[in-house]
């Protein structure tokens, strides 16, 4: 079932643009991936989804309905949960009170606290200390499990590999197929262009605010995709 | 990549213009509506400075009233407007620049006329004090840090019995000129603390401290990283519009004749300032002016209703503040821009056609 | 021993004061508001329980019952429908607003009631006290009060330590936008926010009107108690609320006693004393940004 639906979408930072026509389909189940270098329009796209952001032009329907006018909050009551670039976490709450804020507006599902720290593991004993003190692995891990715990359909992961050392980054996709094997459709936005292919069933690469390639991960030559990456 | 406009592309049809060479710019300062403004400006003060000639006293007492908070609202203006200090205690300076007059005019013998000058410079120099105490807040609590500051004074001077104390003093010294010469000079005074006020902002704009306090206001972090002091750039504003406020003050008392603390320190001074302001246009300089012509005819207008004038203006106030940040000033801008003031750098390229050289 | 005395009569007072500052504090705190109005509108709670009283012969404290709910309302229709739209990076226009607000309500105020001296009337409890000693005599009402302030305060801590709203409130107040990302409806919880701090405003302007008289004037000294008790308290901690009220309490009642016009002004000065040696106060967290 098609679960999200783009189409024509431009977005302006007040008088630059930085989406133009941009069109993207996602199926119920599957994991997206979106690679592009810095500043092609990859966060903005996802905040687009979120809620952030609103689109000065073209169409976003999620599960059938059109999101135009529906705020972030409620997004989030109808399935939509960022990852948001930076993590994002609430400096003076705990690990747990974190979690527990994304439960704020959560839907009925599968995820809460234990099974977090399940899939989680390296939270588990962090889980009353302050967000302001954790490395950025914990952070990460932190702030993915924050969108769990609202039970998405669609969970939206911004630049997880960000700052990051490889060691740590392989340890938080391992946990992405555990998400994926629960029927959530997951968009990955990614620098890192290899665990992105990793994953993802389908990749579409933005290029200054438009896409440039599109495809299945086996389909797309390295050549291919350095070419719609860097623009040369 | 995205093409870099180098000013060198000229569409099919126009002479072709050759790239900027370093002689090809220069910066302007003067619009043509800054021209007319000046003109009127000059007109409107001569006008004025001639009013004694044909005015009657009582016109004569309006416009020193309206000069006064001309001033204070200039002043307010550069602070909130331009320095990003919201201040709700300006109230201190009024009230130490008219207890400086009393007592340098009255207890040492100086000349009123020139010790409200020197009143305003005490309010200055205690300005400093009061700034670097007041600047250890920010944002909201330091308005209301100020205000705090205002009612220190004021209770100390309140408790002081050599400045009369809760009663307050009258102004004698100025018995000492009859009532037609006293008038005069009030006015002429007054010419000049109006005037000099809207100048003085002017100045300050045009200066390096004029760039420095907008860069300050629009991105405090990057003004720092360009290597502005804001602290100092601040404190400069600060002092400056403390000592023309405490002159303001002095030049009200000076015609009021009779200082009373309640009234002197009384926070209403400032809602006045800041509802000038907020009508006319924050952050610019001929939103003031406009302002207090607005608020004189209002105060005119509403002077029967006892409390409900203060309704009125607080509502107004309220309502601008959400709906009209810009005041007046603002709206009208957005139908044609323009700047009264020559206080906004323009670029402007000079353009070589054919070998002809013309400024535009 | 007059000295003591005028030390525990200021810790009672400083209940008061530390009443006035919780709201104050809250709204600070939460939405970076600093509310110029909160004097009068605290005013505003003492008038309507005195025309609940006036109308029905009540007790004021029974009429609290009322215009704590009343409070309420007012404050989140008018952070909803007013103050949240002046939020921003920019504290002018809430400064503008709250203190146009302030001019608004008080003359309005004026207007109905005009200028004359008021007061609630609770009966006996008023002046019951427990003599400790020959020279020290506690108070029924101040201990109440006190007691109100701290019980209160305890309220405010559990609700934010504990419950799903005072984890929304937190996060909001930490960061807005991903607040709002993980499904927190902020313009919501910023009205709520104000109606918890208008509610415990209405507990403290009728426990003013009930200690003293009261005439709508009163507003801006209250203000600026309140907002001197929560800067020698310390930004960010709701006991240094109760901290900074108690140390300006003391300071009223011992400054009172060293020269009896002296006590406001005593109270002034020791707060700037904080801000200018420690200006992050008592408690305080956070410099006062």
């Amino acid at each position: 079932m098609r679960l999200l639906e783009l189409d024509g979408v431009d977005a302006h930072y007040g008088q630059l643009q930085a989406l133009f026509g941009v069109g993207l389909a996602v199926d119920e189940g599957e994991t997206v991936a979106m690679i592009g270098a810095n500043g092609a329009g990859k966060t903005t796209l996802l905040h687009i989804i979120a809620g952030a952001l609103r689109p000065s032009g073209g169409t976003v329907t999620f599960a059938g309905s059109p999101l135009a006018g529906v705020r972030a909050d409620r997004r989030v009551g109808m399935g939509i949960a960022l990852v948001p670039e930076g993590r994002r976490l609430f400096p003076s709450l705990t690990v747990e009170e974190n979690l527990l804020v994304g439960a704020h507006r959560r839907r009925r599902g599968t995820w809460n606290l234990a099974r977090v720290f399940d899939l989680l593991p390296l939270l588990g004993p962090l889980r009353h200390r302050r967000a302001a003190y954790l490395s950025g692995g914990e952070q990460q891990a932190a702030a993915i499990g924050r969108a769990l715990m609202a039970n998405p359909r669609l969970l939206l992961l911004d630049e997880v590999s960000l700052g990051l050392a490889p060691v740590v980054v392989k340890q938080l996709y391992a946990a992405l197929p555990g998400i994926a094997a629960e029927g959530t459709t997951l968009i990955v936005v990614e620098q890192d262009i290899g665990q992105a292919l990793a994953v993802a069933r389908q990749v579409t690469c933005l290029l200054e605010g438009r896409v440039s390639l599109r495809g299945r991960p086996g389909e797309l030559t390295h050549d291919r995709i350095t070419t719609a990456y860097f623009g040369m | 990549m995205t093409r870099v406009d180098d000013g060198a592309a000229s569409a099919v049809g126009t002479p072709t213009v050759d790239a900027p060479s370093p002689g090809a710019w220069r910066i302007a300062r003067w619009t043509p509506e800054s021209r007319v403004g000046a003109l009127a400006g000059v007109a409107g003060l001569w006008v004025l400075v001639t009013l004694p000639d044909w005015g009657t006293s009582s016109n004569m007492a309006t416009i020193v009233e309206i000069m006064a908070l001309l001033a204070m609202a200039q002043m307010w203006n550069l602070l909130a407007g331009f320095a990003g200090l919201v201040s709700i205690g300006q109230q201190a300076f009024i009230g130490i620049g008219a207890y400086s007059l009393l007592v340098l005019a009255d207890d040492h013998g100086i000349d009123p006329f020139v010790a409200v000058w020197l009143a305003g410079l005490v309010a200055a120099v205690l300005s400093v004090p009061i700034g670097v105490l007041a600047f250890r807040l920010r944002g909201g609590y330091f308005a209301i840090g100020t205000w705090v500051i205002a009612q220190v004074v004021f209770l100390m001077v309140t408790n002081n019995t050599a400045l009369g104390g809760g009663n307050g003093r009258s102004l004698l010294s100025l018995g000492d000129y009859d009532r037609l010469t006293r008038e005069d000079y009030t006015f002429y005074t007054a010419l000049v603390v109006g005037a000099g006020a809207v100048a003085i902002v002017v100045m300050i704009l045009r200066s390096r401290l004029g760039l420095a306090l907008r860069a300050i206001r629009d991105d405090e972090a990057g003004a720092r990283g360009a290597g502005v002091d804001v602290y100092r750039a601040r404190l400069a504003a600060w002092v400056i519009a403390g000592g023309w406020t405490g002159l303001a003050g002095g030049l009200i008392y000076l015609q009021r004749l009779n200082v009373q603390p309640t009234s002197a320190f009384s926070v209403q001074w400032t809602a006045f300032m800041i509802f000038i302001v907020v009508i006319g246009g924050l952050g610019s300089t001929t939103g003031p002016i406009i302002g207090t012509l607005v608020f004189w005819v209002l105060r005119d207008q509403l002077t029967g209703l006892g409390e409900w004038y203060l309704i009125v203006l607080g509502s107004i106030a309220v309502v601008m503040a959400v709906l009209a940040p810009k005041g007046i000033c603002g709206l009208l801008n957005r139908i044609h821009p323009f700047q009264l003031f020559p206080v906004q750098r323009r670029l402007r390229q000079r353009r070589r056609v054919r070998g002809e050289v013309s400024a535009q | 021993m007059e000295w003591v005395n005028a030390v525990v009569q200021g810790i009672l007072l400083g209940g008061v004061f530390a009443l006035f500052a919780t709201g104050l504090s809250l709204a600070f705190g939460i939405m970076r508001l600093a509310n110029l109005a909160h004097g009068t509108l605290a005013l505003l709670a003492a008038f309507i329980a005195y025309s609940i009283v006036d109308a029905t012969g009540v007790n004021p404290l029974v009429a609290l019952l009322a215009v704590v709910p009343i409070m309420f309302v007012v404050g989140y229709v008018l952070e909803r429908g007013l103050l949240n739209f002046t939020l921003g990076s920019d504290p002018l226009p809430a400064i503008l607003v709250t203190f146009g607000l302030a001019i608004v309500i008080e003359n309005l105020l004026l207007e109905r009631y005009s200028a004359d001296a008021r007061g609630l009337d609770a009966g006996s409890i008023e002046s019951a006290s427990i003599r400790v000693t020959d020279d020290i005599a506690i108070g029924w009402f101040p201990l109440m009060t006190l007691a109100v302030a701290v019980g209160v305060l305890g309220l405010l801590y559990l609700l934010f330590a504990r419950t799903r709203a005072g984890r929304a409130f937190r996060a909001i107040s930490d960061d807005r936008a991903t607040g709002r990302l993980m499904g927190i409806d902020d313009r919501h919880y910023y009205a709520l926010a104000m109606g918890i701090a208008l509610a415990t405003v209405a507990i403290a302007g009728v426990f003013l009107g009930i200690r003293t008289t009261f005439s709508p004037a009163d507003g801006n000294a209250q203000l600026l108690f309140g907002f001197e008790a929560v800067i020698i308290g310390g930004l960010g901690s709701l006991w240094g609320t109760l901290a900074g009220g108690i140390v300006l309490g003391v300071a009223q009642t011992v400054g009172a006693e060293i020269e009896p016009g002296w006590s406001v002004l005593t109270g002034h000065l020791v707060f700037l004393a904080v801000l200018a040696l420690r200006p992050n106060g008592l408690l305080g967290k956070a410099a006062p940004t």
